[in-house]
């Protein structure tokens, strides 16, 4: 484990160097702690692939943990950092696998191909696999979310099979549709917002994974595994009624 | 009643603090870009330091005031005036019933605030009233002011409501308060600004001349800056070795630096994780100094250590403190 900051006001907690299951128990478990019982001056956390950043109001950290001030400022060899630093450490010493227990799944309806998947047929050539096999593969695997960012919502995915994995686009598109669902490298993941992007889109998906009248207002969250089910052009139809 | 827009300006949206609590969700934190300009149009106008205001960029808008008013600019001076006479900046100024705030030419500065005693009334979506754009959320429908728009004015706080009434009953016209802000507890606002940081995680495993650099050449502000990053254009600052990096979360003033190697500074508007390599982080004291420098401009960076930037920010907040007893007490 390792603790530096990020300026100021932040520290970043790296819990191993490589993308594994493993270590994302561990960022998972540090988040449950800073949860339930968040560091004096806290404002929030962030956790992704190996670490947890913990955002923090340095001048409030020093209040709130009672430090001398002096009339103009900090007193000598005063830390706002190294307060929050000695606690971060002692929170993330012994976490193990506490998290294993809380896993979700949660499954997202994908219509496939034609007009909401025009790169399915890419994805297949690319593969050397018919349409009809790439949606099977892509469907029945079980994904990890590892972290949320990029976009509201958006899904850092693990645990794709690498026999359907195609490369970006060579220049992105300019607008994807909010629900579409793409592949990139090995890796796949769904868009909750309109935005610019160079994924393969192979289908999409009626619901909405961002959804900022609520709270949380996001359907995802890390730690969350997920799978794809395909549905027909209908069932894409109704549900997307259904959420009107 | 309220504010209508006659002409909308260059990009004119609302923002107080950000949306913070979300980022673990992809929700960006968006908010004003210069905090330090908001927070004081806000407490001279007897509002809470946080409330919305209007974020104004290079070319400003022009406003119909359908109420009377007591309004407060603050950050950049881009010649703000009141039925054509020049507005006051970083103080208290009563405006009239019919009144109409206009901007011209920028004689400093990137973005102006203007708080108004009340705030503006618009929504609140995920704890913030800021603006962001791409998600269409927050602010005024989402989306930057556009001709026609009318915004409600909430509110004020009793004190500023009052003096408002007073001044109403006197039939004044615009009159600005007579006190505001010394330039004393200014940030380092200037033009081709010297701007502090602390070593980024990566700042080591950039080649000993490119760390030279970055710390001793100019660096100039591109056209396609905005509030989501700034990208600047200065010598190549290239890695000892090819760099691995994994996303993780990012700050307002994290320097990183794309494979091309010109460094890119990320601002309100960031997205919430990041891979590339961080060369530097811009400390908090001097983000509403950056947030100020439009492009064209050049920056130079200043490396300083973890307590210095540290015992800066808490010397900082402790001023904004004594600014904001000494404000209740002129309303008093």
């Amino acid at each position: 484990m390792k603790i530096y900051p990020l300026g100021d006001a932040a520290a970043v907690v790296e819990l191993g160097a490589e993308i594994s299951e493993a270590v994302h128990r561990k960022v998972k478990a540090l988040s449950m702690r800073l949860e339930a019982q968040p560091i004096p001056g806290m404002i929030e956390y962030v956790p992704a692939f190996t670490t947890v950043t913990v955002f923090y109001d340095p001048y409030r950290v020093l209040k709130e943990m009672g430090a001398q001030l002096s009339e103009t400022g900090i007193s000598k060899g005063v830390s706002p950092y190294r307060k929050v630093y000695n606690i971060l450490e002692q929170m993330a010493t012994d976490i193990g696998d506490e998290a294993e227990s809380t896993v979700r799944v949660i499954e997202i309806p994908v219509c496939y191909g034609e007009e909401f998947g025009p790169d399915l047929e890419f994805v297949a050539n690319h593969n050397g696999l018919t349409p009809e096999e790439v949606i099977r593969i892509h469907s029945s695997a079980e994904y990890l979310v590892y972290m949320v960012g990029f976009a509201p919502g958006f899904p850092y995915l693990g645990g794709m099979p690498e026999a359907i994995a195609a490369p970006r686009r060579p220049s992105p598109r300019l607008a994807i549709p909010a629900g579409s669902v793409g592949i990139a490298g090995k890796q796949t993941g769904v868009y909750p917002i309109e935005t610019p992007g160079g994924w393969q889109i192979i289908g999409r998906t009626p619901i909405a994974l961002f959804v900022p009248d609520s709270n949380p207002p996001t359907i995802l969250a890390s730690g969350d595994r997920i799978c794809f089910r395909p549905i027909s052009r209908q069932e894409y139809m109704e549900r997307k009624e259904g959420n009107r | 009643m309220g504010i209508k827009v006659l002409r909308a300006g260059l990009q004119t949206t609302v923002q107080d603090l950000g949306r913070y609590g979300f980022q673990q969700h992809g929700v960006i934190v968006s908010g004003a870009m210069d905090t330090f300009a908001l927070r004081m149009a806000n407490l001279l106008v007897g509002n809470d330091e946080g409330e919305a205001a209007l974020e104004i960029t290079l070319m400003g808008p022009r406003l119909e005031f359908e109420q009377d008013a007591l309004i407060a600019i603050c950050g950049a001076d881009l010649s703000a005036k009141i039925d054509g006479v020049p507005a006051r900046q970083w103080c208290p100024v009563y405006i009239k019933k019919g009144s109409i705030l206009s901007f011209g030419g920028c004689v400093f500065g990137c973005r102006a605030y203007l708080a108004v005693a009340g705030g503006f009334a618009v929504k609140e979506v995920l704890n913030s009233r800021s603006t962001y754009l791409r998600a269409e959320i927050g602010g005024y429908f989402g989306r930057a002011l556009q001709e026609g728009d009318e915004l409600t004015i909430g509110l004020p706080a009793e004190w500023s409501g009052r003096k408002i009434q007073k001044l109403a009953e006197q039939d004044a016209g615009m009159s600005p308060l007579g006190w505001g802000i010394s330039v004393d507890v200014f940030p380092n606002y200037d033009t081709n600004p010297m701007i502090r940081v602390v070593r980024g995680a990566q700042f080591n495993c950039f080649e000993q001349e490119s760390r030279d650099e970055f710390l001793s050449s100019p660096f100039k502000v591109l056209p396609q800056s905005d509030r989501m990053g700034y990208r600047l254009k200065g010598p190549k600052l290239e890695l000892s070795e090819p760099l691995e990096m994994i996303s993780e979360a990012v700050a307002s003033g994290t320097v990183q630096v794309p494979p091309e190697g010109q460094p890119i500074v990320l601002l309100a508007d960031r997205q919430t994780a990041g891979g590339y390599p961080k060369i530097a982080q811009i400390i908090s004291v001097d983000l509403p100094v950056i947030a100020q420098t439009k492009p064209g401009e050049s920056l130079r960076f200043q490396i300083v250590s973890l307590e210095e930037a540290e015992a800066l920010y808490v010397a900082r907040e402790m001023q904004i403190e004594q600014v904001r007893r000494a404000i209740a007490l002129r309303y008093q």
